[in-house]
């Protein structure tokens, strides 16, 4: 659906984005996820059509967008990053007036159910919340019935109830077989969301592939810590387990490669011997721990939105 | 669907969305109104004698230029320069929506409203102030408002190409015009402006147009009432407006 090779874009001096390559399969969510400033917006813009770009080849939907057909705008979703709807139209409106643009639109009642609108259809659209907007600016991108729909940071500014409908729309979109580009700054949102994800820093890729295992993040040593109970020395705990400890005062903590069999001589240990590990907690490393060593603590290099 | 099918589209909700707009309602519509009862009342049915007509017979013909570039140059850059600012442009740039039916439908909204306030301003100096028009030089009015309405739409879309911002649209265009009305002879006749000024007047299309009119208007004109001339220096206008449009443009806001 999307293929990028060696993406280049410069705003005078300044290089937003430095050599992109990227792939995008049919019925993938995938998300793009970087600081504000990392290159994302200006990278979706030049897919969208939007754009031109420095240097690079880039395909959408078989097409270079940079010289965009009508053809294949009605093959594509948009959801801007910033778009105020139409005030003066109802919701029922606004997305019959988009459904005119189209040659084989979508039912337009369906669309707004799809998006959980249905009880707001003669609303203004100044009447809705920002997250219902943002769902009446997803029906807006599906009345085409496209392939492929660019998502641009669709929850930034949203309260966390709003987040959650606006995802739970975003995920519907995979049953009805959509591919979906998204951007975004919250890593909650790729986990939740993709299939896989590119990190983006300073207008280059980092990091790429399925949120859990980005970054390596599927061989990282798990995190197990515990405080020891009364009774029990640290220097008494089973030899594998002593090995990898880091012992602070009562409090223990290692980080296990592997750690079923670490876990399993701990806990065989403290029935045993009647020692409790309190507040025991096994943890893996999060999407998030990942992406702020990536970029540095979430701080954007140079580059522009 | 058809460009022509996708123009009848845009313009059905252009329509919708005119109508609903209180400020494009009352600038619009309401305020050339207004304007043509305060004029008409402070002054009176007194004669001047420079255009040998009665003041009404003056003001009808002024309010009409008035009101058509209300409905044309002030309303577009207005509209569309907040549309660019709310991302709405940018929005159905990215549809199949070709360029020329979007703009077909926002002047189709213009022209139509245009159309309107001729008639009701019209309608209002017969009815009321007994300004009637001649048979013989509504083919002229016609002209005039085809030539007023396409030029001063390209006006429009040039202004809204050179306005920075949603909140500096309504200041910018009432800047440009207010001070065009007063000099031009709109809002006070042109026999209380000093000839200097009217010569300044002539610079700018505000006062050809009104020419056009008055002269479809006066009684003492023989004939057709054609002012080709000024019509003329109206379309060149449009023309420049035009050039200024297609070179300044913008889909994506500016901020």
């Amino acid at each position: 659906m999307i293929s990028v090779r060696g993406l280049r874009k410069s705003y005078g001096a300044l290089e937003a984005v430095r050599g992109i390559d990227l792939e995008v399969a049919r019925g993938e969510v995938f998300a793009f996820l970087g600081p504000n400033g990392a290159g994302k917006t200006t990278t979706v813009e030049i897919l969208e059509g939007y754009r031109p770009r420095n240097g690079g080849e880039v395909s959408v939907l078989g097409i270079d967008p940079a010289s965009p057909t009508r053809a294949w705008r009605s093959r594509i979703g948009l959801v801007l990053q910033e778009c105020r709807l139409t005030p003066e139209l109802t919701v029922q409106e606004a997305v019959a007036q988009y459904a005119g643009y189209y040659r084989h639109p979508r039912a337009v009642d369906e669309t707004i159910r799809l998006v959980g609108l249905e009880g707001k259809t003669d609303a203004r659209t100044s009447k809705l919340s920002g997250g219902q907007q943002r769902r009446l600016d997803v029906a807006l991108a599906l009345i085409g019935d496209p392939d492929l729909l660019f998502l641009d940071e669709p929850t930034t500014g949203f309260d966390p109830s709003a987040r959650r409908q606006t995802w739970e729309v975003i995920g519907s979109l995979r049953e009805l077989d959509k591919t979906v580009f998204l951007t975004t700054h919250y890593m909650d949102e790729a986990q939740v969301l993709a299939d896989r994800v590119a990190i983006l820093r300073a207008g280059e890729i980092v990091a790429e592939g399925p949120p859990d295992s980005l970054g390596d993040r599927g061989e990282r040593a798990t995190e197990i810590s515990f405080r020891l109970g009364s009774g029990a020395e640290a220097s008494e705990l089973p030899d594998r387990v002593r090995a990898l400890a880091r012992v602070d005062g009562g409090q223990v903590s290692l980080a296990a490669p592997d750690p079923v069999p670490v876990l399993r001589e701990l806990t065989g240990w403290s029935l045993q011997r009647g020692v409790a590990l309190e507040g025991l907690e096994v943890r893996r490393p999060s999407l998030e721990d990942v992406y702020l060593e990536l970029t540095d603590g979430g701080e954007a290099g140079e580059g522009s939105g | 669907m058809s460009g022509v099918r996708l123009l009848a589209h845009q313009f059905r909700y252009d329509q919708k969305v005119f109508r609903r707009n209180p400020a494009s309602v009352f600038f619009t519509v309401m305020l050339p109104l207004i304007f043509l009862f305060i004029f008409a009342t402070i002054f009176g049915n007194e004669d001047i004698e420079e255009r040998g007509v009665k003041t009404t017979t003056y003001y009808v013909p002024a309010i009409i230029s008035l009101a058509v570039i209300s409905a044309t140059t002030q309303s577009l850059a207005i509209n569309l320069t907040e549309d660019r600012e709310r991302g709405l442009l940018k929005r159905i740039r990215g549809t199949p929506l070709p360029a020329p039916a979007f703009i077909g439908g926002r002047v189709g909204n213009s022209l139509v409203v245009s159309i309107l306030m001729v008639v009701l301003v019209a309608a209002i100096g017969w009815l009321v102030y007994d300004v009637s028009v001649p048979d013989r030089t509504v083919p002229a009015i016609l002209l005039t408002l085809a030539v007023g309405a396409f030029s001063f739409s390209c006006l429009g879309f040039a202004l809204a190409a050179l306005i920075p911002s949603e909140d500096a649209a309504p200041a910018v265009s009432n800047a440009v015009v207010l001070p065009l009305y007063f000099i031009s002879g709109v809002f006070i006749p042109d026999s209380e402006i000093p000839s200097g000024v009217l010569q300044v007047a002539d610079l700018f299309p505000i006062r050809h147009f009104f020419e056009a009119f008055f002269t479809a208007w006066d009684p003492n004109t023989t004939g057709a009432g054609l002012e080709l001339g000024h019509l003329a220096i109206v379309l060149a206008w449009g023309l420049a407006g035009l050039a200024v449009a297609l070179r300044a443009f913008r889909w994506e806001p500016r901020r």
